[in-house]
């Protein structure tokens, strides 16, 4: 498989968990903190198994430090999604649901691929995203469901939201399956979740795309990453 | 120091007594992320799985081998990593999952709750958290005795 098409993975697990590592110690209550924490935690580490097979395949001797410390952001291949800003706990956790429905689909499939080495990441993956999947799908529902003010605040991270959900449905050669095929699985979990969290899915479908070809980044991830990036680039041999 | 080559059977003994670095009240065996021991001419090599992709005691699981296998006079020794298939929370002993609930922490189940509280036995239970203080586990509540407890997620 291409070095660009696990880079993807690789990529989107990596931004999400930097992402959700914001929240560590400002979280609403301890229990979501540490779950957030948890859960970028789980997200880091398959980043390590995506973006280590990713250097094998490339061939240049770069590992998961490498590609994740030492790349610019056009460079990065991950969905716009995942990039955007956490704001407040209601459009973290639709962003979160969001990208778990599309990921666990993505890895059951990936849980069958001819590549060895990609099956076997997707297999161990998916047991950590089913949990993922579970918790942000019973808080959107807690929380669509819920005051009238949380449930203006759903709806309003659902309208910003959906804009970026048809990237993650785009397919070209660098995809590692038909990410189109997925589309049905997720509509049907997305609604089935939005019907109970009392959730209007927004009318238009378009939506920005060049996150995963890496040709229009949005500018959030500039910003994530020279905080991610600004000590081992500005001491490369730091080791501790 | 050793005289001669120990045989794997005595390395995997060796290994029952290495405490889980989170909870110390389980063995690495007990766990069932020591997956296979072999030698290879002269150097042991010792397959281990990890519990979850992030978990940060998957370094200090392989620092503990490393240590009580050297105390051991292990000198040549190599840690491979293997991720498929999975690790399951069906590869944990019963031995281990007893151990579990009488240190406080409900064992996993298939169901994917846990039995009873592991204080008062109470079925009455309610669940607070899939995450808890580490990523294998989650937060529950008895609703009996209204302690909250750690429960063993079954994956």
């Amino acid at each position: 498989m291409s070095f660009t098409s696990i880079l993807r993975m690789g990529d989107n697990t990596l931004v999400l968990g930097q992402r959700l590592s914001e929240w560590c110690g400002h979280g609403p209550a301890p229990e979501e903190d540490i779950a957030l924490a948890n859960i970028a935690l789980d997200l880091i580490g398959q980043t390590r198994l995506w973006l280590d097979l990713a250097g094998n395949r490339e061939g240049l001797g770069r590992d998961s430090d490498m590609l994740a410390y030492h790349r610019n952001p056009w460079d990065f291949k991950n969905l716009l999604l995942v990039e955007q800003p956490n704001r407040d706990f209601g459009i973290t956790m639709m962003r979160q649901f969001l990208f778990d429905t599309w990921h666990l689909e993505t890895l059951r499939i990936l849980s069958h691929h001819t590549d060895k080495d990609v099956r076997g990441i997707a297999q161990k993956s998916s047991k950590e995203v089913t949990y993922h999947r579970a918790r942000s799908t019973n808080i959107v529902i807690a929380l669509g469901d819920g005051t009238e003010k949380s449930q203006l605040r759903m709806q309003s991270a659902l309208n910003r939201l959906y804009p970026y959900v048809g990237e993650m449905f785009m397919t070209d050669k660098d995809d590692l399956i038909d990410m189109a095929a997925l589309r049905p699985r997720f509509d049907a979990h997305l609604s089935a979740t939005l019907n109970k969290a009392t959730l209007t899915k927004p009318e238009s479908e378009f939506y920005h795309k060049g996150g995963k070809t890496g040709t229009q980044h949005s500018e959030h991830l500039s910003h994530i990453l020279a905080t991610m990036q600004s000590l081992p680039r500005s001491y490369p041999e730091a080791k501790w | 120091m050793v005289e001669g080559r120990p045989s794997t059977s005595v390395v995997w003994k060796w290994l029952a007594d290495v405490p889980d670095p989170e909870i110390p009240a389980i063995s690495l065996l007990d766990l069932g992320v020591i997956r296979d021991i072999q030698w290879r001419a002269d150097t042991l090599e010792v397959t281990v799985t990890p519990t979850y992709s992030g978990c940060p005691a998957t370094s200090l699981i392989n620092f503990q081998i490393e240590a009580a296998l050297s105390a051991r006079g292990i000198q040549k020794l190599t840690l491979k990593r293997q991720i498929a298939p999975p690790w399951t929370t069906d590869w944990m002993s019963d031995a281990g999952c007893k151990k579990l609930e009488a240190y406080g922490i409900a064992p996993p189940r298939s169901t994917g709750s846990p039995k009873q509280c592991p204080r008062c036995k109470s079925n009455s239970l309610e669940e607070i958290s899939e995450f808890g203080s580490t990523p294998c586990k989650a937060q529950w509540r008895c609703k009996d005795c209204l302690e909250p407890f750690d429960y063993f997620k079954c994956i």
